[in-house]
């Protein structure tokens, strides 16, 4: 089980993750970040609802960085839980995307 | 507790084999963090068997087996009958290539291989054979 929920704050998209991110539902993280991605400039992704994640689900990050690069969109990823953020440790990514503890240190990032 | 599950070859079904996994490892009392990269693991093989082995046929079935022969291993053997899968001819891909080439796919084996101790494919008359070995606390 997968919700997701898109919400404008002030410049910036956030996107809300909230249950399971597996080969079945990363679609819907795939549909949500294309949306953000085609209107924001900065993205703020709050996992802290995220219970699990699949390499569906890092997949989908994965394939957006080339093109946030190319638009110069900043994102920043949010909230994790530790069993969650070592999945992301594992493959090495929290050198390749930004994540912070949580959405104050998130928005200081995001307006560096 | 029954330490098999036999469920067909569909996506929806992925959420309830990590359910028997996720059950199995907590009756043995392993540690969450550790229980929960098992379980990606075993996630990661079976997405991958019912996607690209079976189509996501529903009439296909897939099989997981937990044995645990001691107190410090845990083997999972995952069996189905769809379109064998060449392991000795995977080559692991860079992160930076999948980043480059904006794929969606690519790091659910690199995951098992770094999450589990061993990882062996075989296959006997129609049935294929996923074996993964993890030693806890290693």
């Amino acid at each position: 089980m997968i919700e997701i929920k898109i919400l404008e704050e002030n410049d910036y998209q956030l996107i809300q993750v909230r249950g399971d991110v597996d080969a079945s539902s990363s679609i819907e993280l795939d549909n949500a970040l294309k949306k953000a991605s085609e209107s924001a400039h900065k993205i703020l992704v709050d996992l802290e609802g995220l219970q699990y994640i699949s390499s569906a689900g890092l997949g989908v990050f994965i394939s957006y960085l080339e093109d946030l690069k190319a638009k110069n969109i900043k994102m920043v990823l949010f909230g994790m839980q530790p069993k969650v953020l070592e999945v992301f440790q594992i493959l090495g990514l929290q050198k390749l995307i930004t994540i912070a503890d949580n959405k104050d240190e998130s928005l200081s990032l995001l307006n560096e | 507790m029954n330490k098999k599950l036999s469920i067909s070859c569909s996506k929806s079904n992925l959420l309830k084999i990590r359910q028997f996994v996720t059950d199995i490892l907590a009756s043995y009392h392993v540690q969450e963090l550790e229980a929960h990269k098992i379980i990606l693991a075993v996630d990661e093989v079976c997405a991958n068997l019912i996607i690209h082995s079976n189509n996501c046929n529903p009439n296909h079935k897939i099989e997981v087996e937990i044995k645990h022969p001691s107190t410090s291993k845990f083997i999972f053997i995952i069996r189905d009958s769809g379109i064998s899968f060449n392991y000795k001819a995977y080559h692991e891909p860079s992160i930076e290539d999948i980043i480059s080439s904006k794929r969606k796919g690519g790091v659910g084996l690199m995951l098992v291989k770094r999450i589990m101790d061993e990882v062996e494919f075989s296959k006997d008359k129609n049935c294929n054979i996923c074996r993964l070995t993890k030693k806890i606390g290693s």
